[in-house]
Parts: C-alpha cells; sequence; structure tokens
C-alpha cells in the first residue's frame, strides 16, 4: 500500500527563478495564499512556520531539503485542528522544472502515517493556492481573495 | 446510454479560473477555443444529451470520440471518452470525463474528473494524470491572459507498455 498522498501539478508561464520567489518570500505569499505566509530562512534543517494574516500558527515543521530554484521538502504538521494534527507528521515536495519559457510546477504531498483528513484538508487547499499563485505570475493578480 | 453508476472516479484535477461560467463553458465547447489549449485539438460536439462528441485532429481525423451524457450549459458537461486515433487504445473500454463549473468568490472553480467502469491499471491512469494538468493549465492561461501554454508531451512509455499488453492478451472485450 502507497502512503495517503496527493499531487499538483501546474504550468506557469514564467522562469523557476520567480516560481522560486513567490513560494519563498512572505509578501508574495500573502497574495496568493489567502494571507498566510511562512516564517523560516528556508535553509535545510531549519524550522518552518505557516501563519494565517492574524499571526496564529496554521502548519509547523522543519525545512528537509532546499536548492533553489528547483527543489524544496518540508517536513510538516498541521498546528490548528486537533483532529487533522492528530494524524501526524507530512512530507511536502516541491518541485519546479523548466521547460521552454515555462515552469513546471509539481507539488507532492504525503503523510507518514494513516489517515485520511489531512491529505482531504490539503486536496482542497493546494489548488486554490496554486491557481492564485499561476494567475500573480501571469497576469500580475490572483484569481479570487476569498478565504480558503 | 451507459450506465454512469459503473464508473468509478480515477484522476480528478480542480482549477480555479478568473472567469465566468459561461467563458468557461465556451472555451470547453468551442473548437477554435480547444484548438488553443487541447495540444491542437478541434471540440466537436453535438449541444444535447446524446450528442456526438469528438476531439478531431488538424486535419479532420477523430481523436476521441464520444457521447453526451449530460449537457447542463454552464455547469455541467458529461461525456464518454474513447480513443480513436491511437490503434493500441482499441481493445479498452470508453471512460467518462465529467467537467463541473461552479462559482467560487469571484473566481469560477472547474473540476474534471476521469471516471473508469474497469479496474484500470495505474500504468493507463498515467496518461491522462500526465494530460490534464497540462491541458487545464494552458486553458486558464487562455482565458486570463489570452495566450495558450504550449506543452510538448509524449504519451507516457508505461502507459504504452500497458495499453500494447492489453492488446496482446485482450481481456476487457467480452
Amino acid at each position: 500500500m502507497s502512503k495517503p498522498s496527493f499531487v499538483y501539478v501546474t504550468y506557469i508561464r514564467t522562469t523557476p527563478e520567480k516560481v522560486w520567489q513567490a513560494l519563498t518570500d512572505p509578501a508574495t505569499m500573502k497574495k496568493y495564499w489567502f494571507g498566510a505566509f511562512a516564517e523560516t530562512d528556508w535553509k535545510p534543517g531549519s524550522p518552518w512556520t505557516l501563519k494565517f494574516d492574524d499571526g496564529r500558527v496554521a502548519d509547523a515543521g522543519e525545512i528537509l531539503e532546499s536548492e533553489p530554484p528547483k527543489r524544496l521538502v518540508i517536513r510538516w504538521r498541521n498546528e490548528w485542528k486537533p483532529e487533522i494534527k492528530a494524524e501526524g507528521w507530512s512530507r511536502c515536495t516541491v518541485t519546479i522544472e523548466p521547460l521552454q519559457g515555462i515552469a513546471q510546477l509539481t507539488i507532492r504531498h504525503e503523510l507518514e502515517g494513516e489517515g485520511t483528513k489531512f491529505i482531504e484538508a490539503v486536496s482542497g487547499g493546494w489548488p486554490r493556492i496554486l491557481s492564485n499563485l499561476k494567475s500573480l505570475l501571469e497576469t500580475g493578480a490572483v484569481a479570487y481573495e476569498t478565504k480558503a | 446510454m451507459v450506465d454512469v453508476s459503473k464508473f468509478k472516479p480515477k484522476t480528478v484535477y480542480v482549477t480555479y479560473i478568473a472567469a465566468t461560467p459561461e467563458r468557461v463553458w465556451r472555451a470547453l465547447t468551442d473548437p477554435a477555443f480547444s484548438r488553443l489549449y487541447f495540444f491542437g485539438f478541434a471540440v466537436d460536439v453535438e449541444p444535447r444529451q446524446g450528442g456526438v462528441f469528438r476531439l478531431l485532429y488538424p486535419d479532420g481525423r477523430t481523436h476521441i470520440s464520444g457521447q453526451v451524457i449530460e449537457w447542463s450549459p454552464p455547469r455541467r458537461l458529461s461525456i464518454t471518452w474513447l480513443v480513436k486515433g491511437m490503434k493500441e487504445f482499441a481493445e479498452l473500454p470508453e471512460c467518462l470525463v465529467t467537467y463541473d463549473i461552479e462559482p467560487s468568490g469571484e473566481a469560477v472553480k472547474l473540476t474534471m474528473t476521469e471516471a473508469h467502469s474497469w479496474d484500470v491499471p495505474e500504468s493507463i491512469l498515467s496518461g491522462g494524470r500526465a494530460g490534464w494538468p497540462a491541458i487545464l493549465s494552458s486553458l486558464k492561461s487562455v482565458l486570463e491572459t489570452g495566450k495558450p501554454i504550449s506543452i510538448k508531451m509524449e504519451p507516457p512509455k508505461e502507459m504504452m507498455e500497458a495499453v500494447n499488453q492489453i492488446l496482446i492478451t485482450k481481456p476487457c472485450k467480452k
């Protein structure tokens, strides 16, 4: 049996460097992540926290791998919904591949243990966030600002 | 008409688009639009339940052929989907492709669901899992920027091997 996981691929007319910048710069994140932003120095071994716009901690973990502008791996646990937090740690792997004038962005989010709630939550969240990210990079504006 | 209750969702792709449901519907059903984002294929669909659905190569040959199961503009389009353009696929059962269009905040949520009526191997699903993100990313770009994203893509090797294997053993045709 493979582990519970979610995979999402999107193609963005931009460079891998701009995708990397958007994924790691808190001010840019806030625009497409419904106000949420990360606090970390993005170095392997460093702590990583994802906060809501009001400062509450949404998720927390550790940077496992960081190879700008190609690959980022985060050990990731939900911190604000007890029933999701109870499912424990996940691993989020971000890969950015350059194609001709296009960046292919792949998010693979895998739960370390068993459960369905965490993967259900990220399956709903990632398409919103990444659709907004694509719109922001291609048009300068997000697709919508309604909270996730 | 096929019994849709036998089809189980195997691949789902969701994207949010800054457009109206009507424009997304048009992008899904208009040949000039689909040529831009669907690897150059023109959609040719009879606008009614039971109508013929096809995706055509630029020279007019049929790549995909099917039947309209639900035609509910601008909310839901459901079609059966049979690959005609590649002879290796002749022995495979049809699948069911459904587009759901829902308003979501200022945007539109487009959900593509590919469902199958048989125990389809992961290797065969790999084709759609590679293709749909490219097609629907490009559709979103066409609607938001006027410009498609052209991605060159070959059918995954593992899928072609699996399809050829089925061609030899033919478990699907009763």
